[in-house]
């Protein structure tokens, strides 16, 4: 049988089960913590570094996303140096690719711009890298701009774990780590892509979307996830 | 046939104690039967007749054998955590997926006495439960992966290995596994994914491998050097053990002596021996008439330690203390000629290109810390650049998911610390005191 728990998150008390992880605790008490990675009914992977917490007692700093909650635990998710290291982060990703809001499709409904506000990411300090990456437009309904992909791999998620089609996957390594259909064929050419447009819906930026949209007008709805994997929760 | 393997380094000055290297250099490491001549497999034999899983725990606890593949977890803590964990299937792993620049120890250790590795991996097995277990190799190591699957064929055709060993009811088959060329991989659950034949990037921990592992088994997973470390610890006991080294830290350490030095290769020594030791008694010190500067230990994730701490003793605590830490064992000495700015810049280049670019930090922040650096040694950079690059180490520290991204700032931080005046001589004065950076270039055709 799962125990609850009792814990304090930013000096709120909240209960949780103990299968329940900080960050879903966190959202239940309202508060918010900043992701990029995570998504409900996703396997978490704790790769955007943006939801790292201080636990007291541990050493170093925690994603919120994996680590499970504990009773009497006092967790701390927004303190100065975690606002400093999240801005920093956010610095990195826009740095790291080709991110030009203006004349993105997803202009105003951006997971990463949206961070950025929040954040106060006003200025990039961190040296702009100016990658040079192909756009994939392959595919009859939907487009791939690398540019402004943050690696998150939510698309990669959900067409395993939700779609079971696996047509997303990863290449290279590194700063040179990219999204790639089936064996790196053009999406358009993928003969395992069943075009169910669940990678376009979870991403979080503008890098997976829908062909003819113009600038501001893709708003992506990934609410589907969280019943789906609800229902299917309760199938078993 | 001729015994081709190497042994350690010739010990002038007694300095040296060979355990884990008893028999490198001196048994045909492809003949079971020259390793029983020395008493192999005694031990194990022994270890399943007459010691129960818990007594096995108990002495390897007792010994204070610490892990060598650079962390330094306790052996016997870990040991008896996998024992612990729930669950009818348990795993052993050994880790030899030895990847730091200038480091052989593990290398040498499989190509010279795989069997020793062998019985060191049963015993383990039989102390936590596990009845499957794997040698992960780097495919770079040919001949360590041939001798190791000979050896393992051998074990088995003399019922070493396999069903009911010893007539006892234990059972343990073992398997080598290649790795596919990544630095890390060496990273326990980027380890176990590729094993697993997925993509080899780490998780976050917890759970630890010792509870969730392989296929979500308990996992017991060791270094090489760890596991050759087991024999001799039940053979002569764990008191006779902990009585070599240093307080917090037991028996001996194998390191590659390599770089600036007299005589490179491996040696044996003491918990304890101080770099001073090492270098001028045992290296034989710094040829054609240079001085020395710095040593670097740890590989990549280490840092480089200078003149002034030249008598530090090499165990967890102190290297860690100034600066840098034990690691698998590389030992790269550094003379003047060295400059330190190009030296942090070959260990970023290094971390840079083997990170797997799951977590920010380490995927972006190496590859911009090596950016900064390339600036500073081309004399482009200002102060503002290395207030940021100070800034980037911090964060990509704290922030990274995996050992590999946490400890890349190391070379960085050290070099820093003790040789800030080299960083401040190519900003400020945009010049390389040892003549190695490209801003010196620049300084002889003006």
């Amino acid at each position: 049988m799962t125990r609850v728990v009792t814990l304090k998150i930013d000096d709120i008390d909240a209960t949780g089960r103990e299968d329940e992880t900080v960050l879903e605790v966190a959202l239940e008490h309202g508060i918010q913590i900043p992701r990029l990675c995570a998504l409900e009914g996703l396997t978490p992977v704790g790769a955007c570094r943006l939801c790292l917490v201080e636990i007291e007692g541990t050493g170093r700093l925690l994603p919120a996303c994996t680590t499970r909650v504990a009773e009497g635990m006092v967790v701390k998710t927004n303190s100065e140096r975690l606002r400093k290291y999240r801005r920093m982060t956010i610095e990195m990703l826009f740095a790291e690719g080709n991110h030009v809001c203006s004349v993105c499709v997803v202009n105003g409904r951006c997971e990463l711009q949206d961070l950025a506000v929040r954040l106060g990411v006003d200025h990039i300090r961190i040296p702009y890298l100016y990658p040079k990456r192909a756009v994939d437009a392959s595919h009859e309904r939907f487009a791939l701009d690398p540019n402004r992909c943050v690696l998150c791999t939510r698309c990669v998620r959900v067409c395993g774990e939700i779609e079971g089609a696996h047509t997303w996957d990863l290449m290279s390594r590194g700063i040179d780590s990219a999204v790639i259909t089936d064996l790196h064929t053009p999406w358009g050419e993928s003969d395992t892509c069943t075009t169910c447009g669940k990678c376009v819906q979870v991403c979080p930026t503008g890098a997976l979307f829908e062909k003819g949209m113009a600038v501001g007008e893709m708003t992506k709805r990934a609410s589907f996830l969280a019943t789906l994997a609800a229902s299917r929760e309760d199938g078993r | 046939m001729a015994i081709d393997t190497v042994g350690a380094l010739p010990d002038e000055n007694g300095k040296q104690r060979l355990i884990v290297l008893e028999h490198a250099g001196k048994i045909d490491p492809e003949d079971i039967e020259a390793y029983m001549a020395v008493g192999g497999y005694a031990t194990c034999s022994d270890v399943l007749q007459s010691m129960t899983p818990a007594e096995v725990i108990e002495q390897i606890r007792n010994s204070g054998l610490r892990g060598r593949g650079g962390a330094g977890y306790p052996v016997g803590l870990k040991w008896s955590t996998v024992a612990k964990a729930h669950g009818s299937q348990k795993y052993i792993v050994c880790n030899g997926d030895e990847g730091d620049p200038g480091a052989f120890m593990d290398r040498s250790i499989m190509e010279a006495d795989p069997h020793r590795v062998l019985e060191g991996m049963m015993i383990a097995a039989y102390a936590v439960g596990a009845s499957r277990g794997y040698l992960y190799v780097r495919a770079e190591y040919p001949l360590a992966i041939k001798r190791l699957k000979h050896a393992i064929k051998q074990a088995e055709k003399h019922g070493l290995l396999g069903i009911n060993i010893s007539g006892t009811p234990f059972s343990l088959s073992l398997q080598v596994r290649l790795g596919a060329g990544a630095f890390v991989c060496g990273e326990e659950t980027a380890l176990l994914a590729s094993i697993e034949g997925r993509r080899g990037q780490p998780r976050p921990r917890p759970p630890y491998p010792a509870e969730s592992g392989l296929w979500g088994c308990p996992t017991l997973i060791n270094n090489v050097e760890t596991y050759a470390n087991i024999v001799p610890i039940l053979r002569e006991g764990a008191e006779w053990f902990a009585s070599i080294g240093t307080e917090r830290s037991k028996g001996t350490k194998v390191f590659a002596l390599s770089g600036r030095i007299a005589r490179t290769g491996m040696i044996e020594v003491p918990m304890g021996t101080t770099l001073r030791e090492i270098i001028y008694d045992i290296g034989g010190g710094i040829p054609d008439g240079r001085t020395f500067k710095a040593v670097q230990t740890g590989g990549p994730s280490g840092g480089c330690i200078p003149a002034a701490h030249i008598d530090t003793p090499v165990d967890y605590e102190s290297l860690k203390q100034v600066g840098s830490m034990m690691g698998s064992g590389g030992m790269i000495v550094m003379d003047d000629s060295s400059c330190m700015v190009d030296v942090a810049k070959y260990f970023l280049e290094f971390c840079m290109t083997e990170s797997c670019g799951k977590c920010v930090p380490c995927r972006v922040g190496t590859a911009q810390m090596y950016g900064l650096l390339e600036k500073i040694s081309e004399g482009r950079a200002s102060l503002d650049d290395l207030a940021l690059l100070e800034d980037l180490c911090d964060m990509v520290a704290n922030t990274s998911l995996c050992g590999l991204g946490q400890a890349a700032p190391n070379p960085v931080i050290s070099t820093l610390r003790y040789f800030r005046d080299e960083y401040m001589a190519h900003i400020v004065d945009k010049t390389c005191p040892a003549h190695v950076c490209p801003v010196s270039r620049k300084e002889a055709v003006r």
